[in-house]
């Protein structure tokens, strides 16, 4: 059996998956989290469920890339429940979307959530006259403490069992006509939803959904045409606008049926936007709040790094001292142990607060408010607001900030966006920047970094939109309630990314290492540092830092791990000049996004733009650190 | 009048709206369809934008989505 969670933006779907998965779903009081669907297996009454967890959608009209997956999963895939998670305080946008889930044939329940912040803002819903009123299921549930969730799923098993569909709300006599009529002449089994939900889609004019129709069915298109001109006397635009105002009218009238508002117990987080959006506190908040976020991340991180290093040098030095002899063992075990510690000494202490910090940021709401602060500076770049999200998204990790450009309904905008986002310092090119910058020059110069990274980021975008001038419309975004985030889901989440890099990257981290020793010992560095020698002379750099810089490729971490080995220490102090270490940092920021990055933009944006970021990102990664080591000299 | 033009604070309703279908579409799904009340509650600075109450939700458009929409006083 296969069940299918849906809902819309902020309605804690994502939270329900995590409870019953064990955690294998980001979650963010963020609209867009969930751009692709994860899939998962759960236990219900005996029977293993694969369970979908479809992407936070307003209505199933596939507007924006992140709802067409939505539409698309359920009208081409075969599905036997539907769990439609609904916000109670929301519960008039929450039923549009279930009135809509309902046409589609299929058995289904309606788990009502965060029944916790309804009774904090007064409100009170009636779920047994809901479930009398619409005729399926209907259960309260708070799914971040994980109450109601065992009753919404034996419920959705019970349904599916008994297949048993929903009766849609019916609408007006004209638009019902229509539907039915049209229904009626589509030929079955052509879809695994019901023929009433796809006689819908055409009534709406859904591009797609015509297009396939009308490959086997051409009379379908002309009838559809003619019950629209009957219906609106013009165009396609208003039978929407018929529809989804019928929808709304029905939606109201439940509502009003089953809940009622009481005194809303306003609390301090009611006020918290008088003070955090404000025009002028807004912004002190703003920089207050990230640099805050930054100093705890720094401070955390130095403090566990400088015992670390120098234990795990301590112990090279230990181990290599008993080789009189030298040869290629103790080599070996030296990059073993370096790629080690790159991972415990110089990653994970700055990784873990960064991931704690921004799950703790997203879940409380404050990234969204980030968005509307920030939407003005962004324009300036020729973007909207949202592209925020990817960005910072982007200071965490490439991937997922470029898979969030789904989010975006422009082509361009999402080009845009995955193009600058690239460049934007992520958590691996961070252990650079704090693990030498910050290090051996300061935390001012590692601000000062991020400062210079966001400076070219801003003009490459100008440069950018030159040649691609802004035609969206801009930004539209739902501000979600402050939540208290709970320790569970913001460590959970954290630890999901954590994992990402102590499964995928340390592996890897660890073999770059010993393969680097391999290298140095058989001498092979000198030719791979050839490959890198026209931009390291250029940059004044030793030539030795190519090799690290082709397996930051391949991972970010490496360039800093494989410097220590190209070096032959983990004091960077002895080797490298203020000078060098800046201009080297700054060109890791930008060069060359690393490998699954790579691959992200080929799946999201195709091939040729794939080549096209790479090109750019080396030549903006060259004039950027150029214009470091000049400014340098100068100064 | 459009949305632009409206005092922060002060409901309105929603007339018609001008623009694609691709927008209308979108503002529909929030809330924004002909006859409901809508009313800014705040509107970042430097012409930033603007943050309404639609149907009991808090929704951030920008200035030029904004200008789309034509609206009322109550």
């Amino acid at each position: 059996m296969r069940f299918a969670l849906i809902g819309q933006p902020n309605c804690g779907k994502s939270t329900l998956f995590n409870q019953v998965a064990g955690y294998k779903a980001e979650t963010g009081n963020f609209s867009g989290t969930t751009v692709q669907y994860k899939e998962t297996k759960v236990r219900v009454l005996g029977d293993i469920i694969e369970l979908v967890d479809l992407p936070g959608t307003y209505s199933l009209l596939g507007t924006n890339p992140a709802e067409r997956v939505v539409l698309d999963y359920l009208v081409d895939r075969q599905v036997d429940a539907i769990i439609n998670v609904i916000d109670a305080t929301h519960l008039v946008q929450g039923l549009l979307l279930t009135l809509e889930l309902m046409e589609l044939g299929r058995p289904m329940v309606l788990a009502v959530n965060m029944m916790d912040d309804a009774v904090r803002q007064g409100i009170s819903v009636d779920g047994e006259k809901l479930q009398k009123l619409l005729g399926i299921p209907v259960l309260p549930m708070i799914a971040s403490r994980g109450q109601g969730v065992r009753d919404t799923f034996r419920q959705a098993w019970q349904v599916a069992e008994k297949k048993s569909k929903p009766i849609p709300q019916p609408y007006s006599d004209e638009v019902e006509k229509a539907v039915q009529d049209i229904r009626d002449h589509l030929k079955k089994k052509e879809f695994p939803v019901s023929r009433r939900a796809i006689a819908i889609k055409l009534l709406e004019g859904d591009p797609d959904i015509t297009a396939r129709v009308r490959q086997f069915d051409k009379a379908i298109g002309d009838r559809v045409v003619s019950y629209l001109d009957a219906l609106c006397h013009s165009s396609t635009r208003q039978a929407v606008w018929m529809i989804a105002g019928e929808r709304q009218k029905s939606a109201r009238a439940l509502s009003k049926k089953v809940s009622s508002h009481g005194e809303a117990q306003l609390s301090l987080r009611d006020h918290l936007d008088d003070f955090l959006l404000h025009p002028v506190l807004g912004y002190v908040f703003l920089v207050l709040i990230m640099g805050l976020f930054f100093w705890l991340v720094y401070g955390i991180g130095s403090r566990l790094e400088e015992p670390l290093l120098s234990f795990f040098d301590g112990l090279t030095a230990q181990i290599v001292s008993r080789f009189s002899s030298g040869g290629l063992l103790p080599q070996l075990i030296a990059g073993t142990i370096q790629g080690i510690a790159g991972g415990i000494a110089i990653v994970l202490p700055y990784l873990v607060p960064f991931l704690v910090g921004l799950g703790l940021l997203e879940d409380v709401g404050y990234l969204t408010r980030i968005a509307f602060l920030t939407d003005v500076l962004m324009h300036k770049m020729g973007l909207h607001g949202k592209a925020i999200v990817p960005f910072i998204l982007g200071y965490g990790c490439s991937v997922p900030a470029i898979m969030s450009t789904r989010i975006m309904e422009d082509k361009r905008d999402r080009f845009l966006s995955a193009a600058l986002v690239t460049m934007v310092p992520c958590a691996a090119r961070l252990s650079v920047i704090f693990g030498l910058v910050a290090f051996y020059l300061g935390p001012w110069a590692a601000l000062g970094i991020y400062f210079f990274n966001i400076f070219i980021i801003a003009i490459v975008a100008k440069v950018l939109t030159r040649f691609m001038p802004e035609d969206s419309p801009g930004l539209i975004l739902e501000m979600p309630v402050y939540r208290m985030p709970t320790l569970r889901t913001v460590t959970a989440k954290a630890w999901f990314r954590i994992r990402e890099f102590v499964v995928e990257a340390w592996p890897l981290l660890i073999a770059g290492s010993i393969l680097l020793a391999m290298l140095n010992y058989f001498m092979v560095t000198p030719y791979l540092d050839l490959l890198f020698q026209p931009i390291t002379w250029l940059l004044g750099l030793p030539s030795q830092v190519g090799t690290p810089l082709i397996f930051g490729i391949f991972r970010k971490e490496l360039s800093m791990v494989m410097l220590a080995q190209a070096l032959g220490t983990t004091d960077f102090g002895s080797v490298l000049s203020a000078q060098q270490m800046l201009v080297f940092t700054v060109f890791v920021v930008f060069y060359i996004p690393c490998i699954s990055t790579i691959v992200t933009i080929r799946n999201e944006l195709g091939t040729k733009h794939m080549w096209f970021i790479i090109g750019l990102s080396l030549l903006v990664a060259a004039i950027a650190a150029l214009m470091t080591r000049g400014v340098l000299i100068v100064f | 009048m459009n949305l632009l033009n409206v005092e922060n604070g002060r409901w309105v309703v929603i007339h018609s709206f001008r623009g694609g279908r691709g927008i209308q579409r979108r503002l529909a799904q929030l809330g924004f369809l002909p006859g409901n009340q809508a009313r800014i509650i705040r509107s970042a600075p430097f012409h930033g934008p603007l943050l309404l109450e639609v149907e009991g939700r808090e929704i951030v458009l920008g200035r030029g989505v904004a200008a789309h929409i034509i609206v009322e006083y109550v």
